[in-house]
C-alpha cells in the first residue's frame, strides 16, 4: 500500500477518534490522535491479520498497553472491517462493547483487555514467550505511553522480554510528551527512554512516530533483530490533525463539545481534501 | 498421633503439576524467585523448558501469564499467598479476572503456619481479596491428598483460580478409597447434631480431634470441610445450619473477608442462624514456631474445642 493511501486512511481514523469521543462525551482523543498512523500501519501493513479470523493460531497479536486510547484502536479496527463503523457511535454507551478501554471477550480484533497502566506490556511478554515455547512464528507488538513507563511493571516486563531474548517482540512507546499532570518530563521525566531500554538489552529504534517513511523501515528493522527486543521510540504529537488538540495537555481525557466537534472536523476535512490534491 | 503422615499441602502443587506436566504439553508454569519454597521447582527439575522464572516481580508474572493463557496455554503462577493476592492484587484482577484468562495461581505460605518469617510473610487477608474477583475460583485443601486433586480439577476447568496452600506439614485425612473432590462442593467428614463446624485448609484437622474432644463432653458435633471457597457450597452450608441451629466457622485466615464471611453471607439470606467464627481477629501475625502460632492464635484443637464448647453451652 503506498504511502498516500496510508495517509488517508489515518485521516479517516482520526474523524472516526474524534467522531466517537464527542459521541461518548468522555475519552482519550490527545492519544489517539498521536497514535494514529502507528496503529494504521500496524493494522494495514505489518501485522499478519484477518478481520474475518480474529482469532486465527497463527495471527500477529498487538497489546494496547496504553489502554485508554481504545478510540484508537476501535477506530483501526473499524476501518480495518473487524466491525461496522457506525458502531464507533455507542464507544463508552452502557451496553456497548466498545468499552472506554478494551475489553478482548467483547471487540473482535482485541488481543488482550488492558487499560491499567503497565500490565499489557506483560501480556505481550506472555504472548511472545508462548509463541517461542509452541515454535510459532508469530510476533507481538505493544504500544505504552510515554506517562505509562513511569510503572514499574513496564520495567519488569522489559527485564524479563531481555532475558528471554524474544525478538518476537516489538514494544512501541508513544513518545508525544504529555500525560494528564502536564509534560512527562515536568511531572516525572521518564527520559532518556531510548538509553533506558538499551540498559535493558533492547534493540533501540528512535523515529518520527507519525511519518510512514519512518515507522516502516523500523518496523522493517525490528523483524530482522535477532536474540533481543526491539523498542520502537516514537516521537509523536499528542492530538495531531485537530488544530486545538495539538500538543494541549488537557486534552489528554475530555471529549470535544459540539461546536469543538465541527472545528474539529473541519480540520480533518480539509487534511483530507488535501491529500486528495496530492 | 505419631504415626500420622505428615505432609505440606505445598508439596502437593509440585508432585501434581509434574504428574500434569507428563500428560499435557500445554501447561506451563511461573514463579518469581520462590521455585523451591512454592514447589514449583519440582516441575522445573523435569520440565525446565515450560518454566518460566520471572525473578522477583510478581505483579509482571501475573501479566505474563494472562498473556500466555491467551495464547492458548496453561499457566501456573506460583508465590506466596502474600506477593501473589497481595502484591498482585491488581494485576490478578484486571489482567487475569477481567477478561476470565485460563491462569492458575498456586499460592502457598498462606496464614500463621508461615512461622519464623514473621508477620509480613503471613498472608490472611488472601481468600477476601481473591473471592472479591468476579468470576475467581478459591480452592483451599486441607491436605496432601485434596491439595493434589484441587491441582488437577483447577487444570480441567477453564478459568482463573486461586489456589492456596501451606506451608507447614500437616497430617493426611483423605487417605482414602472413596476420595472424590468435585470444585464447589463441601464434604461433610463427620456427622453430628448440636452444631456443625465448617472449616477449611490446615485447621480442618484440628476440627476433626476437638469434635473427638466434644463427643467426650456429650456434644455431637458435625464437621464439613470446604475446600472451596468460591464458589461456596450453599446448598450444603444452608443444611448444616438447618440441622443443627449453631455454626461455627474455623480457619487460618482473617475473620474478615474469608470462608466465616462467606458462610455468614449465605447464612442470613437462606438460614439464618447463630455463626461463631474462629480465625484471626483482625491482627497481623508474628514470628515463631508454626505450631506455637497455632496455638497462641486458637486455631489447634484444644482452642477449637473450648470455644465450640462455649459457643454450644450459651456462656
Amino acid at each position: 500500500m503506498d504511502k498516500l493511501k496510508l495517509m488517508k486512511i489515518t485521516n479517516e481514523v482520526r474523524k472516526d477518534i474524534v467522531t466517537a469521543v464527542h459521541s461518548a462525551k468522555a475519552g482519550h482523543p490527545g492519544g489517539s490522535l498521536s497514535a494514529a498512523e502507528l496503529l494504521t500501519f500496524l493494522y494495514f501493513e505489518e501485522m499478519n491479520i484477518d478481520p474475518k479470523d480474529p482469532g486465527k493460531a497463527d495471527r500477529d497479536r498487538f497489546v494496547l498497553s496504553k489502554g485508554h486510547i481504545a478510540p484508537a484502536l476501535y477506530s483501526v479496527l473499524a476501518e480495518r472491517g473487524y466491525f461496522p463503523k457506525k458502531e464507533l457511535l455507542t464507544l463508552r454507551h452502557t451496553g456497548s462493547r466498545l468499552q472506554g478501554h478494551p475489553d478482548m471477550k467483547q471487540v473482535p480484533g482485541v488481543d488482550m483487555s488492558s487499560g491499567s497502566l503497565g500490565q499489557g506490556i506483560s501480556a505481550a511478554v506472555g504472548m511472545a514467550i508462548a509463541a517461542k515455547l509452541s515454535g510459532a512464528s508469530y510476533r507481538v507488538y505493544t504500544m505504552v505511553g510515554d506517562g505509562e513507563i513511569q510503572e514499574g511493571q513496564v520495567w519488569e516486563a522489559s527485564m524479563l522480554a531481555a532475558h528471554r531474548r524474544l525478538d518476537n517482540l516489538v514494544v512501541i512507546v508513544d513518545n508525544n510528551n504529555l500525560q494528564i499532570d502536564g509534560e512527562v518530563d515536568k511531572v516525572n521525566s521518564p527520559y532518556p527512554i531510548d538509553k533506558k531500554f538499551e540498559a535493558f538489552n533492547f534493540h533501540v529504534i528512535n523515529i518520527d512516530g507519525n511519518d510512514f517513511d519512518q515507522i516502516e523501515p523500523a518496523l522493517k528493522e525490528a523483524r530482522a533483530v535477532k536474540g533481543q527486543p526491539t523498542a520502537i521510540i516514537a516521537k509523536t504529537l499528542k492530538g495531531k490533525g485537530v488544530s486545538f488538540m495539538e500538543n494541549a495537555a488537557e486534552w489528554h481525557g475530555k471529549a470535544p463539545n459540539d461546536e469543538e466537534y465541527k472545528i474539529a472536523m473541519a480540520d480533518l476535512e480539509k487534511a483530507g481534501e488535501a491529500l486528495c490534491q496530492m | 498421633m505419631s504415626d500420622v503422615k505428615k505432609i505440606a499441602t505445598r508439596d502437593s502443587y509440585g508432585d501434581e503439576l509434574i504428574a500434569l506436566g507428563k500428560e499435557h504439553e500445554d501447561i506451563v508454569v511461573l514463579d518469581a524467585d520462590l521455585a523451591e519454597a512454592t514447589r514449583s521447582g519440582k516441575f522445573a527439575g523435569v520440565f525446565p523448558e515450560r518454566f518460566i522464572d520471572c525473578g522477583i516481580a510478581e505483579a509482571n508474572m501475573m501479566g505474563v501469564a494472562a498473556g500466555l493463557a491467551a495464547a492458548g496455554k496453561v499457566p501456573f503462577a506460583s508465590s506466596f499467598a502474600m506477593f501473589a493476592a497481595g502484591r498482585a492484587y491488581e494485576q490478578v484482577r484486571n489482567s487475569i479476572g477481567y477478561p476470565h484468562l485460563n491462569v492458575k495461581i498456586g499460592a502457598s505460605h498462606a496464614g500463621i503456619s508461615v512461622g519464623e518469617d514473621g508477620a509480613t510473610h503471613q498472608c490472611n487477608e488472601d481468600i477476601a481479596l481473591m473471592r472479591s474477583i468476579p468470576g475467581m475460583t478459591v480452592i483451599n485443601p486441607s491436605d496432601y491428598i485434596e491439595g493434589r486433586a484441587a491441582v488437577r480439577a483447577a487444570y480441567e476447568y477453564n478459568g482463573p483460580v486461586y489456589l492456596r496452600f501451606g506451608r507447614l506439614a500437616v497430617p493426611v485425612i483423605n487417605d482414602r478409597p472413596d476420595y472424590k473432590f468435585e470444585m464447589g462442593k463441601g464434604v461433610v467428614l463427620r456427622e453430628g447434631k448440636d452444631v456443625a463446624i465448617i472449616a477449611t485448609g490446615l485447621p480442618v484437622n484440628n476440627c476433626l480431634e476437638a469434635a473427638e474432644m466434644l463427643a467426650a463432653d456429650g456434644i455431637d458435633a458435625k464437621v464439613v470441610n470446604i475446600h472451596t471457597i468460591k464458589p461456596l457450597d450453599e446448598e450444603l452450608v444452608a443444611a448444616a445450619a438447618k440441622e443443627t441451629g449453631k455454626v461455627v466457622t474455623v480457619e487460618e485466615h482473617s475473620v474478615i473477608g474469608g470462608l466465616g464471611s462467606a458462610v455468614c453471607d449465605t447464612l442470613c439470606e437462606k438460614a439464618p442462624t447463630r455463626v461463631l467464627k474462629i480465625g484471626i481477629n483482625d491482627v497481623f501475625g508474628e514470628s515463631g514456631p508454626a505450631l506455637e502460632l497455632i496455638e497462641k492464635y486458637g486455631l489447634d484443637a484444644k482452642s477449637i474445642y473450648e470455644k465450640v464448647k462455649k459457643f454450644v453451652n450459651g456462656v
